[in-house]
C-alpha cells in the first residue's frame, strides 16, 4: 500500500443549484509535489477549502495518516499540520516579518514575548530550505516574491507537513517562479508534502510528480507527470483538445484610432509621476501591446486615457476627436471600451445581477430605457442574447448574482459587454489573469476577431507568452517610460526582460511609431 | 425564500426586544407584569378590540389613531435614511433636516398663512436644503457625512430655535405658552385635512393628529421603492452604493447622485416634519433646545427593522409608533413609559445581528428540509 498523507475519499459538497465537487478522490504521497488542476469553476478551490477546514464536505471523508479527521476549521486543520498559502496573501502589512511569521503562535511566558527563540527558528528554517529574508524588514516595504516566502516561513515555523499553495505564481516573475519552483522541490525532498493548485501546464510540467484534474467538479483522473504531456493535461483539463499556440493572420493596420501625444499622468501610491512624457499610437487592425512588469505606469496610462484619472498634461485623441478632457461616459460612448484590470474592483457590481451588469455603462441609451425607467425585459433579453453568444456559464442565467460566478465567467461576461459595444477601440488590461486554458484560449481568439473585424486594441499584460503571442506591436514601459518598441515577429523574451527591467533603453519617438 | 427569511429574522428582532421588555417589567413589579404592563404595552392601541375598560370612555380608537399620526413623521425619516444608505450613505442628519422642515413648514403657516399644501412643500424643500449640505460636502471636499450629518444636526437645531424664540419678540413665538404659536389657531388652513374622498379619519379616530398625511407617507414609499427598483437613477444610486469604483467606471457621475441622493434623503425627513407640525396637537419649543427631535433618529431603526426596503418602513414605522403608544398606555405610577424605549433600543441593536439571525434560519430551514427529504426517502 502506497504511502499516503492526506486521503480525501468521495468528497462531494454541493451549493445552491451547483455541485461544486462531485465524488472527488485526491490522495496525496508523502513527499511528493500533487498539482491539482482544473478550470476555473471546476471545484478547486472548494476542495481545498474543504481540506483546510473552512467548509464542510457533504460526503465523504478526509484521512490523515490512514485516520479519518474531521476538519471544522482552519485551526483544526493546522492542528493536523496542514498549511495553506493563499492566493492572496494573509499577512500583516504593517509588522515585521517575524512577527507575521509568529502570530497566532507567539512563543512566550506568562503573556511576554519571547521573539529571540523564534527568530532562531525561523532563520535556521530559512537557511535550510534556501527561503530568504529578512525578518526585521516590514511587509509592506517587500517584494512579492519575499511576501510569498514570508507565507511559506509561516507553515513551516507551525511545523506543517502538508503544505497546499493555491495558485503561487499568478503574482510572481519569471525569475521569481523559477526561484518558487526550487524551493518546492526542496520541502518535497525535505519530506513535505504539497499540494499545487494551479493551472499553468508549464509550471505544472515542471515541478510536479502527480497531477490530479478535476472538471465541472468531477474527478477526472490522476496521472504521473513523466508519463504526459502538456497537451494531454491541457485536453483532460478541458474535455477536448486545445489548442496552445495560437492562429492569427498577419495584421493589416488602417488609420490611428488612438494617438497619445505626451501624456503625464502623476501617480495612484506617491507625488512622482507615473507616466512621463508617452506618446505612441494604435491603429485599426492591430494588437499593440503595453508591456511591463507591475507598477512601471501602465495602470496609470490605461486610467488617464480610459478618464478614471486626469492627466497632467498631454493630449488623447480617440478617432480625430481630442478627448483628453471629457467624461469616463463620453469615452465610452464615442468608441471606447475598457476591459478593467481589476475586473472585482471595477468591472463589476458583484451584488447586481447579470444583466444589470451587462447593460453597466448602456441602462441609459433607448435600448434600454425609456422616461428614465429601465426596460427591464428588453435587459433580459439583450443579456440572454450575451450569455449565449458568449458562452457565459451562470446558475440562474440573467439573475444570476455576479458574485456568485467563477472569475473566468465573471471575466467572459465583462468581455461580452466590453465586444458587443462594437467598439472602435478596445482597451483591455490583464485580460487573462487568473483565467484557465479554456477561457484563456476563448478570450485570446475574441480579441483577435476584434483585431482582425478592424478594431484598434490596446493590451496590457505583465504575462510574456500572452505579450508575445497575442500582440502585433509591442511597447514595453519601464518607470513611466516608453524604452522599447518592437514588432512581435522579430523579438525573443530574452530582449523584452532586458527592456522590462530597465537593463536596454531605447529613445522612443513618435517617427519610430509610424 | 431570501426575502421571507430577511422578514423573519426582523420578527425574531422584534420579539427578542419584546422578551427582554417583558424581563424589565418582571423585574419592576412582577405581580402587575403581565396583566397592567406587557398586555397594554404589545396591544397598545388595538387594546380596545380585547379589553375595552382600559380605554378612557368613549374614544375607542383613539389610541390608534396617536398610532398613525405618529407613525407618519417616523415612516418618513425612515424612508429618508434607507434612500440614502442605497447610496451607500449613512444620513445620521435626519434629525436636522427634519427640524429644517418643522421650521419651512411653521414659517409658511404662521407667518406667511400658506395653505397646508404648499407649507408641506416648503417642509420638503427646507429639509432637501438642509440634506443637500453634507452631500456637496461629500462630494466636492471628500468630508464623511457622518460628521457633517452630526454637526448640521445642531447648526440646524439651535439656528431653528434662535429664529422661532426671537428674543420672544418672534412672530412665530407665543410667550403666553412659552411655545411656537398653534398652526390650527393661527391658521386653520395650513392643517393637512383629516378627511380625502368621503372617508373621514376625524370620524374614526375621533383624533385631530390623524390627518389624510398617512397616505402621503404610503404612497411616497411606494414611489421611492419604483424609484429605487425601476429607474435609470435608481440603478445609478445603487451601482454607487454597491461599489463606488464600478460605478465611475460606467461613466455614472457619482457626485451628482450623491448631491441628489442626499437632497432627496432631506426632502424625505423634511416632509415627515411637515405631516407632523401640521397635523395640528404638536408645537414647537424653541425653549427646549437640547434634544434634536426624536423622529430623526427613529428614522434609522424604522429604516434597519424595515430592511432599508420603503414598504418595509411602513411597518416597522407603524410598529414603532405602536410599541410606543403601548408604553404610555401602561400606568404610569408602576411602569415608566420608556420601556417602550428600551425595547425599540434594543431592537435596534439586534437589527446589527440579522445577518447572523438570516444565516441560522437559512441553515435551521435548510437542515429541516434535509431530515424532510431523508423521511421521505425511507418512507420509499
Amino acid at each position: 500500500m502506497a504511502d499516503y498523507v492526506i486521503e480525501m475519499l468521495g468528497i462531494s459538497k454541493y451549493f445552491p443549484g451547483i455541485k461544486a465537487n462531485d465524488n472527488i478522490t485526491l490522495q496525496l504521497k508523502r513527499g511528493e509535489i500533487h498539482a491539482l488542476l482544473g478550470e476555473n469553476g471546476a471545484g478547486k478551490s472548494t476542495l481545498m477549502s474543504i481540506l483546510f477546514g473552512l467548509y464542510q464536505p457533504d460526503e465523504g471523508v478526509i484521512k490523515k495518516d490512514g485516520q479519518i479527521v474531521k476538519i471544522n476549521n482552519p485551526n483544526d486543520a493546522n492542528d493536523l499540520r496542514i498549511g495553506m498559502v493563499h492566493q492572496h496573501f494573509k499577512l500583516v502589512e504593517c509588522y515585521s516579518v517575524l512577527d507575521n511569521i509568529i502570530l497566532g503562535v507567539e512563543p512566550n511566558v506568562a503573556g511576554i514575548l519571547h521573539k529571540q527563540e523564534a527568530r532562531e527558528k525561523i532563520m535556521e528554517l530559512s537557511k535550510k530550505y534556501g527561503l530568504q529574508i529578512d525578518p526585521d524588514a516590514i511587509v509592506e516595504n517587500i517584494t512579492v516574491g519575499m511576501q510569498q516566502r514570508v507565507e511559506i516561513l509561516k507553515m513551516l515555523y507551525r511545523d506543517n507537513d502538508v503544505l497546499i499553495f493555491d495558485e503561487p505564481t499568478a503574482v510572481l516573475t519569471p525569475q521569481e517562479i523559477t526561484e518558487l519552483m526550487q524551493i518546492m522541490k526542496k520541502l518535497a525532498a525535505e519530506g513535505k508534502s504539497i499540494l499545487f493548485i494551479s493551472h499553468k501546464l508549464a509550471e505544472i510540467m515542471t515541478v510536479a510528480d502527480r497531477c490530479s484534474v478535476l472538471r465541472k467538479g468531477k474527478y477526472i483522473g490522476t496521472v504521473d507527470i513523466k508519463d504526459t504531456t502538456a497537451e494531454g493535461l491541457s485536453t483532460m483539463m478541458v474535455g477536448r483538445k486545445v489548442n496552445l499556440k495560437l492562429d492569427k493572420k498577419k495584421a493589416t493596420p488602417g488609420e490611428i484610432i488612438l494617438d497619445v501625444d505626451n501624456l503625464t499622468v502623476s501617480s495612484n501610491s506617491s507625488k512622482k509621476e507615473a507616466v512621463k512624457n508617452v506618446s505612441f499610437n494604435v491603429r485599426r487592425g492591430e494588437i499593440v501591446c503595453i508591456a511591463g512588469i507591475e507598477g512601471n505606469g501602465q495602470a496609470e496610462l490605461i486610467q488617464a486615457i480610459t478618464g478614471l484619472t486626469k492627466q497632467k498634461s498631454g493630449k488623447i485623441v480617440l478617432c480625430d476627436k481630442d478627448i483628453s478632457h471629457e467624461s469616463i461616459r463620453y469615452r465610452s460612448e464615442h468608441g471606447m471600451s475598457h476591459i478593467p484590470e481589476d475586473r472585482h474592483k471595477h468591472g463589476l457590481v458583484l451584488d447586481y445581477d447579470l444583466a444589470q451588469n451587462i447593460v453597466l455603462q448602456r441602462y441609459r441609451e433607448p435600448e434600454f430605457s425609456k422616461f428614465g425607467f429601465i426596460k427591464f425585459d428588453a435587459v433580459k433579453k439583450y443579456a440572454e442574447k450575451l450569455i449565449k453568444k458568449f458562452d457565459v456559464r451562470c446558475g440562474q442565467g440573467t439573475d444570476t448574482i455576479v458574485r456568485s460566478m467563477s472569475g473566468g465567467n465573471q471575466q467572459k461576461a465583462i468581455i461580452a459587454r466590453e465586444i458587443d459595444k462594437n467598439p472602435e477601440l478596445l482597451i483591455t488590461v490583464q485580460p487573462t489573469r487568473g483565467l484557465d486554458v479554456g477561457a484563456i484560449e476563448y478570450i485570446h481568439k475574441a480579441i483577435i476577431e476584434q483585431r482582425d473585424a478592424g478594431k484598434a486594441v490596446l493590451l496590457v499584460s505583465l504575462e510574456l507568452d500572452e505579450v508575445l503571442n497575442l500582440s502585433d506591436r509591442i511597447l514595453v514601459m519601464y518607470e513611466g517610460e516608453l524604452v522599447g518598441e518592437f514588432k512581435s515577429s522579430d523579438v525573443t523574451t530574452e530582449t523584452l526582460g532586458l527592456y522590462m527591467t530597465g537593463a536596454k533603453k531605447d529613445n522612443i519617438t513618435k517617427e519610430v511609431t509610424k | 425564500m431570501k426575502k421571507g427569511i430577511a422578514i423573519a429574522s426582523s420578527i425574531v428582532c422584534i420579539l427578542v426586544g419584546l422578551l427582554f421588555g417583558l424581563i424589565f417589567l418582571l423585574i419592576i413589579n412582577p405581580a402587575e407584569s403581565i396583566s397592567l404592563g406587557f398586555t397594554p404595552l404589545i396591544l397598545a392601541g388595538l387594546s380596545s378590540a380585547f379589553n375595552p375598560d382600559w380605554i378612557s370612555a368613549g374614544s375607542n380608537l383613539m389610541k390608534l389613531g396617536q398610532e398613525i399620526a405618529n407613525a407618519m413623521p417616523i415612516i418618513m425619516t425612515g424612508l429618508s435614511v434607507a434612500f440614502a444608505f442605497k447610496m451607500g450613505l449613512f444620513n445620521i442628519g435626519a434629525a436636522g433636516q427634519y427640524t429644517l422642515g418643522a421650521f419651512g413648514a411653521l414659517y409658511f403657516a404662521l407667518i406667511l398663512k400658506c395653505p397646508w399644501y404648499v407649507c408641506l412643500l416648503a417642509a420638503a424643500a427646507f429639509g432637501a436644503f438642509w440634506g443637500m449640505l453634507p452631500g456637496l460636502l461629500k462630494a466636492y471636499l471628500n468630508i464623511n457625512e457622518v460628521i457633517s450629518c452630526i454637526m448640521l444636526n445642531w447648526i440646524g437645531l439651535y439656528g431653528v430655535n434662535t429664529i422661532i424664540y426671537g428674543n420672544g419678540n418672534s412672530k412665530m413665538f407665543n410667550s403666553s405658552q412659552s411655545k411656537a404659536y398653534q398652526v390650527g389657531t393661527v391658521n386653520p388652513d395650513a392643517l393637512i385635512p383629516s378627511k380625502i374622498f368621503g372617508l373621514d379619519m376625524f370620524e374614526i379616530f375621533k383624533y385631530r393628529a390623524t390627518t389624510i398625511g398617512i397616505f402621503f407617507a404610503i404612497i411616497i414609499a411606494i414611489v421611492i421603492l419604483i424609484v429605487l427598483n425601476k429607474t435609470t437613477f435608481g440603478y445609478e444610486l445603487k451601482a454607487c452604493g454597491f461599489n463606488k469604483d464600478a460605478a465611475k467606471y460606467a461613466g455614472i457621475n457619482d457626485k451628482r447622485n450623491i448631491i441628489l441622493s442626499m437632497l432627496i434623503s432631506g426632502a424625505l425627513a423634511g416632509f415627515g416634519a411637515g405631516l407632523f407640525y401640521l397635523s395640528g396637537t404638536v408645537q414647537w419649543n424653541p425653549l427646549d433646545s437640547t434634544a434634536l427631535p426624536a423622529a430623526g433618529f427613529d428614522g434609522i431603526t424604522v429604516a434597519l427593522l424595515g430592511l432599508l426596503n420603503p414598504i418595509g418602513c411602513i411597518f416597522s414605522g407603524l410598529f414603532i409608533s405602536h410599541i410606543s403608544v403601548g408604553g404610555t398606555m401602561m400606568p404610569q405610577s408602576i411602569f415608566p413609559s420608556e420601556i417602550s424605549q428600551i425595547i425599540t433600543g434594543l431592537i435596534v441593536y439586534l437589527c446589527a445581528f440579522t445577518p447572523i439571525i438570516q444565516e441560522k434560519l437559512t441553515k435551521f430551514i435548510g437542515a429541516h428540509k434535509k431530515t424532510q427529504q431523508n423521511a421521505n426517502k425511507e418512507e420509499k
